[in-house]
């Protein structure tokens, strides 16, 4: 089910600051942040996030078509290095 | 014969079913389609008079984005979610399921048919 449109998309607001904060002295600091829940709005376009995937904070430069999405939708929190290719059958 | 948004309509079935045969109409738009041309959705495709027919192709031109036009949309969200390198995106580029599906077993259509991969055990017994 969609969010209500009424209460406008969510950013947490502890980042919205840090975003707020970035865009007004228009900073290329990397902003490091946890909260993979948090949409990515219009004016954080052009700000690298360092996201937390749970071990590290995969760098996030953010683009007008991120619009819409969350941040932890680009941080993939699963390494999938592909199946073992020596294993032999046991009796 | 009926031919809409170019496609050949099936003429022995009702117009109501008919409609379902273009990308992009189902069951609810084949409805409202019929409804808007006044037309009964159980008369039977070839039954139809020709400017009936020119009155349902005009409604789909008009107001529905059908066949290529919507196949093209399609591929191109799907397009976007891959040069976004978003979670999605990372999926379709894989072909496993998009939407959060379990891909321990199932999963084949995404997955096309089963790869055998050798020296796997058939039933994995506990000893």
């Amino acid at each position: 089910m969609a969010r209500s449109l009424k209460k406008g998309p969510f950013v947490d607001p502890s980042l919205q600051k840090k975003i707020s904060a970035t865009v007004a002295s228009g900073s290329k600091q990397v902003i490091k942040t946890w909260s993979r829940r948090s949409m990515i709005t219009p004016e954080s376009v052009g700000i690298t996030f360092h996201v937390h995937n749970g071990k590290l904070f995969m760098p996030v430069y953010v683009t007008e078509n991120m619009v819409g999405h969350r941040l932890g939708e680009f941080a993939p929190t699963r390494k999938f290095t592909g199946h073992s290719s020596d294993k032999k059958v046991k009796r | 014969m009926a031919r809409i948004a170019g496609i050949d309509l099936p003429r022995n079935k009702q117009i109501g079913i008919s409609l379902t045969y273009i990308f992009g109409v189902g069951n609810t738009r084949a409805a409202e389609i019929c409804e808007k041309a006044e037309i009964d959705t159980t008369t039977r495709t070839d039954l139809l008079g020709e400017g009936e027919v020119v009155r349902l192709r005009e409604i789909i031109e008009r107001e529905y984005q059908v066949e290529g036009d919507l196949r093209r949309e399609v591929s191109q969200n799907v397009k976007l979610l891959m040069d976004i390198g978003c979670y999605r995106g990372l999926r379709h580029r894989r072909g496993l399921p998009v939407r959060g599906q379990r891909t321990h077993t199932n999963a084949r259509t995404r997955k096309g048919p089963k790869r055998t991969v050798a020296g796997k055990k058939k039933t994995p017994t506990k000893k």
